[in-house]
């Protein structure tokens, strides 16, 4: 199949783009090598679009850098950003905050535009709850210990768990 | 409970509910989490039973009124799986999970509560016919009486914490389950599908994929959980969305009866034939024959057979459904002959050749 390229109409197109629009129409458009060189697409030299730079494209460039995404890791859970691009789904509730940066704007597409929550909440919600952080982090050093065999250091975080949840 | 299950309706297709010439069901689904655990794809296999154990024993602990019964999805057959599959009582996700993961069943089967599919609870209602409001207080009551025992993990921007960010906020899907013949006959059901996108609604066929569906029957639900109350989806649904598809299709049928009452009642009639008659059927062509005489008794073209007998057909003649009534597991080929047997003993009574 030869599409012309979209821009120079001359050259095959070998570069194939999908643009999915804020309202969820998808554009497609076909472009030659020199003309998807000339507008960034591609970079010069033809090696693959790094993960990093294909990230900070879709979050919209300016208020995060490509780094700040990479390094995005959540410390209770140990999850990072980029595993949770790939597979859709949050490793903890504490990585709502841990990646608010690179989070909210998937949110507001997902949401139409919106990132607050206006619905219900729980009734307890007002009063004292349980380090629910700390909470996570323990269960997650728990599973670590019983998997290295360190029952003793286990059976001390399993009693560091029951003590918080009881108060 | 399992034992109970072939041989009556369960809610989906039960007792002819409001709209219920076009709405088939309606189903409102919450999305919550435990505060303190991580989530379930960060979880490992003692969290998933220590987060079962603990919602499976405040669920016991009448956080639902009325008696319910819970089921280890690891203790249950194949069939028993599908079986629950076929009622919509749980997802096929649940079905697929791995890890320790169950359902608590509310006695009536209006309410379930699923533990452990992609978020640690997902408390769903539903009911036949239109009745989003019932729904909607049920589930609500539940969610608050699981909430008094149980800490949900919430954020006080972010709302009701989800595994997945789609479902963040109110986690709030609301489904409507419809039965759109005359729409699809005419094609205009594309129009449908346009609108309904141009509203984040998702629209697809309930068997099959997307505008293939069989039986034309389509389940409409929302997209966007976030930014709205949760009684803004629902009466949005209520109100605007559904009474509106239901005026299209109504129109639809109108047409149909008015310009072309003949190809119309050959379809209804042809379909009928085949159902009294066939020796072997699939399942989806099955779906298909009953939906045209489902529109065959609304229309009042077919008198003699009612809409109950109707949707148990709907019901039992579905693979797990169909193997639990005759007893035993059967082949593809066997299913085919027993499914048309069965069939034809409902719909031809006792003058069977």
């Amino acid at each position: 199949m030869h599409l012309p390229c979209n821009a120079c109409k001359k050259q095959p197109a070998t570069v194939h783009l999908t643009d999915i629009a804020p309202d969820g129409e998808k554009r497609e458009r076909h472009l030659c090598e020199t003309c998807s060189q000339k507008e960034g697409v591609t970079p010069t030299g033809g090696s693959a679009v790094s993960l990093t730079q294909m990230l900070s494209a879709f979050i919209g460039g300016g208020k995060v850098t490509a780094q700040q995404i990479a390094d995005l890791r959540c410390p209770q859970c140990k999850l990072t950003f980029i595993e949770f691009r790939n597979n859709g789904q949050l490793g903890c509730p504490h990585d709502y905050d841990a990646f608010e940066k690179a989070l909210v704007p998937l949110v507001e597409r997902a949401h139409q535009g919106a990132s607050r929550h206006i619905g219900k909440a729980p009734h307890r919600h007002e009063r004292p709850r349980i380090p629910e952080n700390d909470l996570i982090r323990l269960r997650q050093e728990l599973t670590r210990a019983v998997d290295n065999e360190k029952f003793e250091e286990a059976a001390r975080i399993r009693d560091n768990i029951r003590e918080i949840e009881l108060q | 409970m399992m034992q109970k299950f072939p041989q009556h309706a369960g809610q989906w297709l039960g007792p002819p509910g409001p709209r219920s010439e076009i709405v088939i069901s309606s189903r409102i689904r919450l999305a919550r989490n435990l505060a303190g655990f991580p989530f379930l794809s960060r979880a490992s296999e003692d969290q998933r039973r220590e987060l079962a154990d603990k919602i499976r024993i405040h669920l016991d602990r009448k956080a639902t009124a009325g008696k319910w019964e819970y089921f280890d999805l690891d203790q249950l057959d194949e069939l028993d799986r599908q079986v629950l599959v076929e009622r919509h009582l749980i997802s096929r996700q649940l079905v697929e999970a791995k890890g320790t993961r169950g359902v608590s069943i509310a006695q009536d089967e209006t309410t379930s509560v699923m533990v452990n599919e992609e978020d640690h609870l997902r408390i769903q209602s539903l009911r036949c016919g239109l009745q989003l409001d019932e729904i909607w207080n049920e589930v609500n009551a539940v969610d608050d009486r699981i909430e008094d025992r149980l800490d949900y993990a919430f954020h006080p921007r972010y709302g009701y914490l989800t595994a997945c960010p789609t479902n963040v906020g109110t986690g709030i899907r609301v489904s409507v389950m419809l039965h759109l013949p005359a729409l699809k006959l005419t094609g205009e059901i594309e129009r449908v599908f346009r609108a309904a996108k141009d509203m984040h609604l998702a629209v697809r066929g309930l068997y099959g994929e997307g505008t293939e569906a069989t039986g034309d029957l389509f389940q409409i639900s929302n997209q966007v959980t976030l930014g709205r109350t949760e009684e803004d989806v629902v009466n949005e649904f209520r109100a605007m969305v559904i009474p509106r598809i239901i005026d299209y299709e109504n129109l639809a049928r109108e047409a149909l009866m008015k310009e072309k009452p003949l190809a119309l009642d050959d379809r209804i009639f042809r379909s009928y034939g085949i159902l009294k008659n066939a020796r072997t059927i699939s399942s989806e062509e099955t779906m298909l024959h009953l939906s045209h005489l489902r529109m065959g008794v609304h229309l009042g073209r077919i008198r003699d057979i009612d809409m109950r007998t109707l949707n148990e057909l709907f019901l039992v003649t579905q693979p797990a459904h169909l193997q639990r009534l005759m007893g035993e597991r059967l082949t593809g080929e066997q299913r085919s002959s027993a499914r048309a047997d069965l069939i034809r003993s409902k719909l031809n009574g006792k003058q069977e050749v």
